[in-house]
């Protein structure tokens, strides 16, 4: 039994919380830093787990696994490999960055601060758990804060943007949960690497469709792993999102806080995306590699929609939601190219591209929906025709946001570009004219995210909005870190590829 | 001393007591009626803790005669099945005590007939001889009517005109199908455990199956029966309203599997998969119907008929993951309930004096307690993983899979639609402005805090750490529903 560092990374957040519930409410103060503070143990946590993390091993490390349930088969089971690693360390990167953020939120701060510490065990546990029963837990409990955080600290529309999330949230919740039962009937499982297993050796399908024979349900062989697929997959490509399931995104970005924001962006986007690498296509190879061509089709939809969409936006913040959309597009794109037929190295291209287009995208997301709270904080609007010639009275805030931008078009040098790039170089020969297709989503990115800098920036000073006060330190804290990784891991990527490589290596042995 | 039987004569004591004390000292009644809860709290708390796991079976069994001349004994005892009912009553009768601490209306009339209601249902949980059970059923049933009707509010008359009708005729069905069971035996002989030794004939099963059934089922909240169920909680006093939805309701499904399934299982293989499809009509119906009322309490009326279903839906399972499901489901479902209508009734209607959804609002700022409860059991009505019902439905839905897999997967409309209601009435009630003519409300009393947080642990401490429950069921479901099913 070695150290739980896991599963202290994993509820120190809660347990932190729980304590700092019993602060005095009116000091404000001392409620941010001691959210702050708390946030940071798992930070700190997960760098020595980064360290100490084998990199030329494949299989899962820092194991720990109890027994929580018998009778129904789900335990407590926690651990890293290459696929989550990078995701542990976004969350508990990204949240003390949005606590730090948030200081300046005044209504009832010591709940808003919970939520948030609540938000990073919810996110942390889908991210390190192997159990179905563990992983849906924390599904949903990252859902209810980040509700609480629209519906309670949003802006004008924020019912109605609150409710949309949680329902369209839980719908897809409920069709993948319905699909666990039904597959923990057939094996007897809940576990995700017992399940992938029974699936590597062909027994998940024998499984599934004896039951079905069993109970009378007239479905073939491969009718019955496509139902499975599609009920576990609609929860993922909601929580994505794919287009056409959306539409809940660009609401809820408007109408959430500005962390509220970065966080739903950097990191409840990305479990959408994990999902899918952790148990649709481990447990469905078959069904993802004969529907590839058609699931690429959705993803090529959220890459020119999204963009397209995007274009059209008045409102900064929904138009980078809908930047996130076609970003995450991208993820997509790579993960159905690497189900396609093909060899192994444009395959390992593409998805060490989408584990890092996951990492970069939640960085600069992050960084820019917090410019655009740092924009609104001052002008009380988001209209992009109320800005302009920004760039005299802000200087630091331009020459940030610049750079958050140029990161988020894949500018060479900065972190985009290198995930975006190896996305294509993969998924170029898998999947030719949806790969081909895609780049005019680069191009229209490239447009609106120039346009949006020209309009903002540029120009005669708007008359409606005399001197803003430029950027404080505090708000400099917050994008620093950002910026200065958006640099490391564009000129220096190796040491992040070689964390994911071998278990891209290991995960693409179920397309072989 | 036999603390299962000990349960029933507390409360019985209880009443008597109340009986003689003064009518104008308030206070003492309640206090009485308070001790006589936690004492009796307590002694179902002994029971859960004193049941042997390994052993199994029936425990704490006390059997003395009582009518010879007819079989009847005094026989009572516990099993995995009812020790969590035995437990939910329990709790449900002390919180529901802290929380009619406002009742000013005739006490000593009200807490008496109360008790003696309590009485009734701990006798049923625990009776173990068929006759012994109606007896309790009915001593739970008639008090209700006189609590509706009194102390009642919107159309009490009504309310419990509908219940005391609907129950009686269920009683009626009951009563049949007992003496059906006892005569076609032919030992003489009320014992249950005796008499589900006996096999009967597959016609006569499958005649005598119904009538149990639906007469329990009526007082289960199966669909099309259920309408009593929102009226007359609509109608009911908070208290009554908590024990009715969270533990009569129960009563029912309860004496469905006890007496109609267990006696008879192979009228059970024949009818169950009819009732699986009322059961489902209810969770779906039950959560539609739940979306569109305008007064706050029917909404929760009309949510537990929609629970209900589950629960039934997991008896008609027929497996024991699914039973022991619907077992969970009944703990959590009570718990859940009875902490809503304690919101609902006195925490939010006692405040404001009214439920109409369009009126209220804005109350998380003055009321954040009751905001904080029904957070925690709106998200555990959703089914949300952490809280008890998950891991109730879960049992449920993997029972059904397997005999009903179409079903299971329509009742995925009831889980969404369940969380659209639940939201939609959390923004109604707690969020939004508060109104004007609501200011302003006095803030919840310690009392109704210790009701509200000993019901809250409870979904939370049963999310977590479901093996607390779901192993004592299991160990008497298993062999009981194998034994039966095969």
């Amino acid at each position: 039994m070695h150290f739980p560092i896991l599963t202290l990374i994993h509820l120190f957040p809660l347990f932190g919380g729980l304590f700092f519930l019993l602060l005095p409410s009116e000091k404000k103060t001392l409620l941010r830093w001691s959210a702050f503070f708390v946030s940071l143990v798992p930070f700190f946590l997960s760098l020595f787990l980064l360290f100490h993390f084998n990199r030329s091993e494949s299989s899962l490390q820092f194991v720990e696994k109890f027994y929580w349930i018998p009778t129904i088969g789900a335990d407590y089971f926690l651990a890293v490999d290459g696929l989550n690693l990078t995701m542990v360390l976004l969350a508990t990167f990204l949240i003390p960055l949005a606590i730090l953020s948030s200081f300046s939120v005044e209504k009832d701060v010591k709940t808003y601060m919970f939520l948030f510490l609540l938000l990073e065990t919810g996110t942390l546990g889908v991210f390190m758990a192997f159990n179905f029963f563990h992983f849906f837990l924390f599904w949903e409990v990252g859902l209810i804060p980040m509700f609480f955080l629209i519906k309670l600290w949003g802006s004008e529309d924020r019912d109605s943007a609150a409710f949309k999330f949680f329902v369209y949230t839980l719908f897809g919740s409920v069709a993948m949960l319905l699909a666990f039962q039904f597959m923990y009937l057939a094996t007897k499982t809940f576990d995700f690497t017992e399940l992938a297993a029974l699936s590597r050796s062909g027994l998940l399908k024998a499984d599934l469709v004896f039951l079905c024979r069993r109970l009378g349900l007239p479905f073939s062989p491969e009718t019955v792993m496509a139902i499975g697929f599609f009920a576990v997959s609609i929860a993922f490509a909601i929580k994505v999102p794919i287009w056409p399931f959306h539409t809940w995104l660009p609401d809820a970005h408007t109408q959430a806080p500005t962390a509220g924001s970065m966080v739903l962006a950097g990191l409840l986007l990305k479990m959408g995306v994990y999902g899918f690498l952790r148990i649709a296509l481990p447990l469905f190879p078959d069904t993802v590699r004969s529907f590839a061509p058609l699931l690429a089709m959705f993803a090529l939809a959220s890459i020119l929609f999204g963009a397209f969409a995007a274009m059209a936006q008045t409102d900064l913040k929904r138009m980078i939601a809908y930047s996130s959309i076609n970003h995450m597009g991208y993820c997509m794109l790579g993960i159905f190219a690497i189900a396609a037929k093909g060899t192994l190295e444009p395959k390992a291209s593409a998805l060490n591209g989408v584990l890092l287009q996951m990492f970069n995208h939640g960085i600069s997301s992050a960084a820019l929906f917090f410019m655009v709270g740092v924009l609104y904080e001052r002008a009380h609007t988001r209209d992009l025709s109320k800005f302009g010639g920004i760039q005299k009275v802000m200087p630091v805030f331009a020459g940030l946001m610049g750079i958050s931008t140029f990161s988020s078009l894949g500018l060479p040098g900065l972190n985009g570009f290198i995930s975006e790039f190896l996305i294509f170089r993969g998924s170029f020969p898998l999947l030719t004219t949806f790969t081909l297709l895609a780049t005019v989503g680069l191009l229209v990115t490239a447009v609106y995210l120039l346009t949006m800098i020209q309009k903002i920036f540029h120009g005669p000073l708007n008359e409606h909005h005399p001197a803003f006060p430029d950027m404080t330190t505090r708000e400099i804290a917050v994008v620093v870190p950002l910026v200065i990784l958006m640099f490391l891991v564009g000129i220096y990527p190796s040491p992040f590829l070689h964390v994911t490589n071998q278990a891209v290596l290991h995960f693409l042995e179920i397309f072989s | 001393m036999n603390c299962v039987s000990a349960t029933f004569w507390t409360s019985l004591i209880g009443a008597l007591l109340i009986l003689f004390l003064e009518k104008e000292d308030h206070d003492t009644i309640k206090r009485t009626a308070a001790l006589a809860g936690f004492v009796c709290l307590l002694f179902s708390l002994t029971a859960y803790l004193g049941y042997d796991l390994r052993q199994g079976g029936m425990q704490f069994v006390l059997k003395r005669p009582w009518i010879p001349e007819f079989g009847i004994d005094f026989h009572v005892g516990v099993d995995g099945v009812s020790l969590p009912l035995v437990l939910l009553t329990g709790f449900i009768f002390f919180t529901a005590v802290l929380i009619s601490w406002n009742v000013k209306d005739r006490p000593k009339e009200f807490f008496i007939l109360f008790l003696t209601l309590v009485t009734g249902v701990f006798g049923v949980f625990v009776a173990l001889d068929l006759f012994l059970l109606f007896v309790f059923y009915e001593l739970a049933v008639l008090p209700m009517y006189l609590l509706i009707g009194v102390w009642g509010s919107t159309r009490k008359e009504y309310g419990a005109m509908k219940l005391t009708l609907y129950l009686l005729v269920g009683s009626a069905l009951i009563f049949i199908g007992m003496l059906a069971l006892y005569f076609e035996s032919g030992l003489r002989t009320f014992d249950l455990l005796q008499l589900s030794q006996v096999h009967y004939s597959p016609t006569f099963q499958k005649i005598v199956f119904p009538l149990l059934f639906i007469g329990f089922g009526v007082l289960g909240g199966l669909w099309p029966l259920h309408t009593w169920s929102p009226v007359g909680h609509v109608a009911a006093p908070t208290s009554v309203s908590m024990l009715h939805a969270g533990v009569l309701m129960k009563l029912g499904a309860y004496g469905c599997f006890r007496v109609a399934i267990c006696l008879l299982p192979q009228g059970a293989v024949f009818w169950l998969p009819w009732v699986a499809i009322l059961a489902t009509v209810n969770i779906v119906y039950g959560s539609m119907v739940a979306m569109v009322q305008r007064d706050f309490k029917f909404v929760i009326g009309y949510s537990s008929v929609s629970h209900m279903g589950f629960v039934l839906l997991g008896l008609a399972s027929m497996n024991p993951i699914g039973v022991s499901g619907a077992v969970l489901q009944m703990f959590s479902h009570g718990i859940m309930t009875g902490l809503f209508f304690a919101i609902v009734g006195r925490m939010v209607y006692d405040r404001t004096h009214t439920r109409d959804l369009d009126e209220l609002g804005g109350l998380s700022g003055p009321l954040p307690f009751a905001n904080f409860c029904f957070i925690v059991g709106g998200f555990a009505s959703m089914g949300l993983p952490g809280l008890s019902g998950f891991v109730a439905e879960l049992q449920i839905l993997i029972g059904t899979w397997r005999r009903y897999p179409l079903l299971a997967a329509l009742t995925g409309i009831g889980i969404v639609v369940t969380a659209a209601y639940i939201l939609r009435v959390m923004h109604k009630v707690f969020y939004g402005n508060l109104g004007e003519k609501l200011h302003p409300l006095e803030p919840i009393t310690p009392l109704e805090k210790v009701a509200g947080v000993i019901l809250v642990t409870n979904l939370i401490l049963i999310g977590l750490f479901p093996s607390v429950m779901v192993n004592l069921i299991y160990t008497t479901v298993e062999p009981l529903v194998r034994g039966l099913f095969g």
